[in-house]
């Protein structure tokens, strides 16, 4: 048993030598091996747009979310200003489930927005060497004799062949964490679409309701309280006099 | 590690092997903050004691330093297995 270093050098050298193992002619290994490396190369590629999309996406959920965190903030205040502490607690409550949930997804798009900047680098790495490798690939199959070019192509298809590997390696990990990440947001949606009111006349759950008829409730009696001291009436009741 | 191909010293090389121990045991105890510290310690003295090849460099390595932020469940399945690193086509 070694240390996972040791571990790693041995799987990747291991997976290469089964491919070199199919080399028979050294000139269309050569071309084989370029043409599969462009391959692997344009997978690269796709593999990186799909995940900075995908972050985008989750971006934009994280957003939507946040301005569900300054709504429910505000029903909060509205349910305690009409005397509702019980809905307040519940907005409150909410809040914060939404809050951790958040703080949760932020920190994921932080580590996937690393190794995207890392990925970025390592898919320029890969495209240089495929280029060194396509030039030397020419040099080999005019200069050297079969033999010698069997040991030259091992060695340049090999230092190609880890680098892919490795990139191939931190491109499945940056999708494994946006699956992560996607899990987490979806539970947000489901905190932000079951808590939040989108639209105080949309027919919401329970909760959802009875905030939207305080917050009516109040804005019904502010605006009654304004109209009421534009017409110079007291907004208490008349006293009766005494005496009668 | 995703971040080019390195030479490093042969005097290195030992304290190389030393680290990667040190991962083996952190997996080993399930020691999620030992490993990441095993892995930041090789990271750092390959890149400190180290030099960056050029890009354009053709040629295999002795050595694959795993990523930094590895988890111990990833590093369980690189340890068991062909697991983590992708078959090439």
């Amino acid at each position: 048993m070694a240390g996972l270093m040791s571990r790693a050098s041995t799987i990747a050298q291991a997976k290469f030598s089964k491919l070199l193992d199919r080399a028979e002619d050294p000139g269309q290994t050569l071309d084989y091996s370029y043409e599969q490396q462009l391959v692997q190369l344009q997978n690269v590629k796709r593999g990186i747009a799909d995940l900075v999309t995908a972050k985008k996406r989750l971006e934009l959920q994280s957003s939507a979310a946040q301005q569900q965190l300054a709504k429910l903030d505000d029903q909060a205040r509205q349910a305690l200003k009409a005397g509702r502490e019980d809905l307040a607690r519940e907005a409150l409550s909410r809040k914060a489930a939404l809050e951790g949930q958040i703080d949760g997804l932020t920190q994921q798009a932080q580590q996937l927005a690393e190794q995207q900047e890392k990925l970025i680098a390592g898919q320029k790495t890969l495209a240089t060497k495929i280029e060194a490798f396509r030039s030397q690939k020419e040099v080999i199959k005019a200069q050297y004799s079969a033999a010698q070019a069997q040991v030259k192509i091992g060695e340049a298809a090999t230092g190609i062949g880890e680098h892919m590997a490795d990139i191939g390696l931190a491109v499945q990990r940056a999708q494994d964490k946006t699956a992560q990440m996607q899990a987490r947001a979806a539970a947000v949606d489901e905190l932000t679409t079951s808590g939040a009111l989108e639209d105080f006349t949309s027919q919401g759950d329970d909760l959802d309701r009875q905030l939207a008829q305080v917050s009516q409730a109040s804005q019904v009696d502010d605006e009654l309280a304004k109209m009421k001291a534009e017409l110079g009436q007291s907004s208490e009741p008349p006293a009766i006099e005494a005496g009668q | 590690m995703g971040e080019g191909q390195w030479e490093v010293d042969d005097s290195l090389l030992a304290h190389l092997n030393e680290l990667d121990a040190g991962t083996e045991e952190a997996v080993a105890n399930g020691d999620e903050t030992g490993l990441r510290s095993a892995l930041e310690a090789i990271a750092t003295a390959v890149k400190s004691g180290g030099t960056r090849l050029d890009d354009s460099y053709l040629g295999p390595s002795e050595l694959v330093v795993p990523p930094v932020d590895l988890t111990l469940a990833e590093a369980r399945e690189l340890m068991h297995g062909e697991g983590l690193i992708p078959d090439l086509p």
